[in-house]
C-alpha cells in the first residue's frame, strides 16, 4: 500500500497495535516547559514512577521568562515558583534543563531544531500545541496535554489514533516581500481554524521546497491554528544541510546511516490524502489578520470586511464578535489601521532569518515615534549570532528594543503585555483575544510587515515602503 | 480519575463558535504548579467583559453542563482548560467540533465531551434557554443525551468510553505492555538524538 511520509513515521512508531485500541506510539523526543509540566511530574511522584528515559527528554524555560535583567531572581512570585519547580524537578529525575542564563536556553519549539535535536522520521511531543513546528524536519511531532506529558515521562510512549492525512500543494514562485508566514495565514484564511481538524498536514510543492529551514517551521508551527494534529515537510538537502554539524545531530557513520534513512522519508508517488489544498504561491500577497482568530485574515490590500456580507449566521456572529473586540470599523483599509506595538519573536518567526529580514529593512531608518517595538529573540542561540551580525544594533538603532529569549509578548505570561486597547503588530501565530494581555489587540503578520509597520506606525507592506522611496528619489 | 457513567444535571448555553482555549482559561492563570484551584480563571475575560455573559446569568449558576457551540477547546494544549471547567463545577461539555487536544485531555481528568450534531446541540440550547432549570441527563452507560422526552444518542469510541466508565489511567494500562516497549527500544537505530550526555 502506497503510504504518506506521516504514515510512514507513524507506522514506523507503533509499539503495539490491537483491536478496539489505541495504537501505542513509541516517542523519540520529549521537550517540557515549567507550564505544563508541574502537574505532570507531581503525578509521578504521586505514583512512585520515574522517568522512564531522561536521555531522550529536554526542559527548558521559556514561557514565563522575562526578557529583561534575566539573571535576577524573577519578580512576579507565581512565574517563579513555576520556574523552581521545573528546576526542582529536572534535577530530582534527572533530566536536562536549559535555565535562564543559559546557552542552550530558549522557547521550546526553537532550540530543539538549534541542537540538532529535532530529526526527519522522529516522533517528538511536547506540553504544547506548537510542537507542529518540529514537523519541518519530516517529524511527526504534535502537541499534547499535561496528562499526557506525565504518560510520555513514564513510560516514552502515547496511545494514540492514526491521524487523517492532509496535501497543501503550494506550487510557483512567491512574489518578493511575501514570506511563508503569508502561505500559512492564506492557507488558515482560504480553510478556516477547523479546516484541518483531525489531520496531519503535509505541506508540498515547489514552493515549499525553495524554503529555508526558518521558513519551513513558520508554517509548520501554525498547523494548529488550521486545526491540524501536525503538520510536516519531507526532508531534503536543505534539511541534511541544516543539521549537518549541529551539536546533537548524527556524526560519521552514524551521519551516514541516519541519511541514508532519511532519504527514504518521502510520501509515495500514488498514496492517497483524505483531502488536498493547492495554492498558487505567485498569486500570494502580505496578510494581514483583522479579527480574532488566525483564519480572519486577508491581503493587506483590502477592507476591514462587513459581518453583513457573510451568508454563514455563525461566521457572521463571529466576526461581530471580533470586530467589536478589535475595535474596527467596516470598510476600512487595513492598511490605515494604527498601531501601539510591534511584537518580533516567538516560535512562529523568533529565529535567525526572520530577525535578518527585520533588520534588512530597519537598516538605517528611524521607527515611527508613536510605536514601540519589541525584538525578542526565540532562543539565546538567536540572540548570540544575531549579536555577532550586528542585528541588535540595527535595531536599538532604528529605535526598537531588543530583548532576552524567551515566548514574551506572544502570551504575555510574563511582563511584556499589552495594556487594555492596545494594538500591536506581532509575527505570533495567535490573535485570540486577551492572548498578548487583557483587552489587547493583536494583527498577526509577517516579519517583514512587522518591520515596515514599525517605520510607518500603520499596517504597512514592505512594497509600500519601496514605493515611497522611489517617489523620493523620483522627487514627487 | 473520577469514574463517569451518568449524570443529570442543569445546562447553561454558550452561543459562540471557537471558544479558544485562551479564552476558557487565560494564560495568567497558568501559573499554578497544583491540579487544582482553577475555577476563578474559568472564562475570566468574558466573565468580566460581558455582564451578560452566560455564566454571569443568576439562572445559570450551578449549571454541570455546557451546551457549547462549535470548535469549542481549540488552540493552546493546555490541560488546565479541562481543569477549569472541573473545578467551575461542570462534568460534561456538549459540542459540535471540539478541538482536537482539548478533548483528549478532557478524556484523561473525567470531563465528558460530547459530540452532536449541530442543530441537536442548538435544540438542547434553545430548550434550556426556555427552561433554565431544566434537567438534563447524559448517560455514557447509554451513549444518550436526554432531557424532557427527548433522547439523544451520541458516538464514542468504545475504548475511551471503557476507560471513562471504569475511571482507568493511562500511565497504568500502558505499563502492563512494557514488555512491547522494551523490544521496541531494542530495535531502535543507535544514531537517533540522545538529550544526555551534554556534548
Ligand atoms: S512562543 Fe508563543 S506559541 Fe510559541 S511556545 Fe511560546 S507561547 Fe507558545
Amino acid at each position: 500500500m502506497p503510504k504518506t511520509l506521516a504514515e510512514k513515521v507513524y507506522e514506523a512508531h507503533v509499539v503495539r497495535r490491537a483491536d478496539g485500541e489505541p495504537d501505542l506510539l513509541y516517542i523519540d523526543l520529549h521537550l517540557v516547559h515549567e507550564v505544563t509540566s508541574p502537574q505532570a511530574f507531581d503525578g509521578l511522584r504521586a505514583a512512585g514512577r520515574t522517568v522512564r528515559r531522561p536521555d531522550l527528554t529536554m526542559a527548558t524555560e521559556d514561557h514565563n521568562v522575562p526578557t529583561l535583567d534575566i539573571l535576577a531572581p524573577i519578580a512576579d512570585p507565581v512565574s517563579r515558583a513555576q520556574v523552581e519547580a521545573l528546576r526542582r524537578n529536572a534535577a530530582e529525575f534527572g533530566i536536562r534543563l536549559a535555565p535562564m542564563g543559559d546557552r542552550d536556553q530558549g522557547i521550546v519549539h526553537v532550540i530543539g531544531p538549534q541542537l540538532g535535536l529535532t530529526q526527519p522520521g522522529t516522533t517528538i511531543v511536547c506540553g504544547d500545541s506548537h510542537t507542529s513546528t518540529h514537523g519541518a524536519f519530516g517529524a511527526l511531532a504534535f502537541g499534547i496535554g499535561t496528562s499526557e506529558v506525565e504518560h510520555v515521562l513514564a513510560t516514552q510512549t502515547l496511545p494514540q489514533y492514526r491521524p487523517k492525512q492532509m496535501a497543501v500543494t503550494v506550487d510557483g514562485e512567491l512574489p518578493p516581500g511575501v514570506s511563508s508566514k503569508d502561505i500559512i495565514l492564506a492557507v488558515i484564511a482560504r480553510i478556516g481554524t477547523n479546516g484541518a481538524q483531525g489531520h496531519v498536514i503535509e505541506y508540498r510543492g515547489s514552493a515549499i521546497e525553495a524554503l529555508s529551514m526558518e521558513a519551513r517551521m513558520t508554517i509548520c508551527n501554525m498547523s494548529i491554528e488550521a486545526g491540524a494534529r501536525a503538520g510536516l515537510v519531507a526532508p531534503d538537502e536543505t534539511t541534511f544541510a541544516y543539521l549537518q554539524g549541529r551539536p546533537h545531530a548524527p556524526q560519521g557513520a552514524d551521519w551516514d546511516a541516519a541519511l541514508e534513512h532519511w532519504r527514504t522519508l518521502r510520501t509515495d508517488e500514488d498514496a492517497v490524502f483524505d483531502r488536498e489544498v493547492r495554492i498558487d504561491a505567485a498569486s500570494l500577497t502580505p496578510y494581514v489578520t483583522w479579527g480574532t482568530n488566525p483564519g480572519q485574515g486577508l491581503p493587506i490590500s483590502e477592507r476591514v470586511p462587513d459581518p453583513a456580507d457573510l451568508t454563514d449566521e455563525d461566521e457572521r456572529r463571529a466576526a461581530e464578535q471580533a470586530l467589536a473586540y478589535m475595535g474596527l470599523t467596516p470598510g476600512t483599509p487595513l492598511r490605515e489601521i494604527e498601531v501601539d506595538t510591534v511584537f518580533l519573536g516567538s516560535c512562529t518567526n523568533g529565529r535567525i532569518e526572520d530577525l535578518r529580514i527585520a533588520a534588512e529593512l530597519l537598516r538605517g531608518r528611524r521607527i515611527d515615534p508613536g510605536t514601540r517595538m519589541l525584538v525578542v529573540p526565540g532562543s539565546v542561540g538567536v540572540k548570540t549570532q544575531a549579536e555577532a551580525e550586528g542585528l541588535d544594533r540595527v535595531f536599538v538603532e532604528a529605535g526598537a528594543e531588543w530583548r532576552g529569549a524567551g515566548c514574551s509578548m506572544c502570551l504575555g505570561m510574563n511582563p511584556d503585555q499589552l495594556s487594555p486597547g492596545e494594538r500591536s503588530a506581532s509575527t505570533s501565530n495567535r490573535n485570540f483575544q486577551g492572548r498578548q494581555g487583557k483587552g489587547g489587540r493583536t494583527h498577526l503578520v509577517s516579519p517583514s510587515v512587522a518591520a515596515a509597520t514599525a517605520l510607518t506606525g500603520k499596517l504597512t507592506a514592505p512594497a509600500d515602503l519601496d514605493f515611497t522611496a522611489q517617489l523620493e528619489t523620483a522627487g514627487v | 480519575m473520577d469514574a463517569f457513567t451518568t449524570h443529570t444535571g442543569t445546562a447553561a448555553p454558550l452561543r459562540r463558535s471557537a471558544v479558544d482555549t485562551d479564552q476558557i482559561i487565560p494564560a495568567e492563570y497558568l501559573k499554578r504548579i497544583t491540579r487544582t484551584g482553577f475555577e476563578d480563571g474559568l472564562f475570566s475575560a468574558l466573565r468580566r467583559n460581558e455582564p451578560d455573559f452566560v455564566l454571569n446569568r443568576p439562572e445559570h449558576a450551578g449549571a454541570s453542563i455546557l451546551v457549547a457551540g462549535p470548535d469549542f477547546g481549540t488552540g493552546s494544549s493546555r490541560e488546565h482548560a479541562v481543569w477549569a471547567l472541573l473545578d467551575g463545577g461542570f462534568r460534561v461539555v456538549i459540542s459540535s467540533r471540539f478541538g482536537d487536544i482539548f478533548r483528549n485531555n478532557s478524556t484523561k481528568s473525567g470531563l465528558l465531551t460530547v459530540l452532536l450534531p449541530q442543530e441537536e446541540v442548538e435544540r438542547l440550547q434553545a430548550a434550556v434557554e426556555a427552561d433554565p432549570a431544566l434537567p438534563v441527563t447524559v448517560d455514557l452507560q447509554d451513549r444518550a443525551v436526554s432531557y424532557s422526552g427527548t433522547t439523544v444518542p451520541f458516538e464514542i469510541e468504545d475504548y475511551t468510553r471503557w476507560r471513562l466508565l471504569e475511571g482507568l489511567d493511562d500511565v497504568g494500562l500502558t505499563e502492563r505492555h512494557l514488555s512491547d516497549v522494551e523490544a521496541y527500544e531494542a530495535d531502535r537505530p543507535s544514531w537517533l538524538p540522545r538529550v544526555l550526555p551534554v556534548p
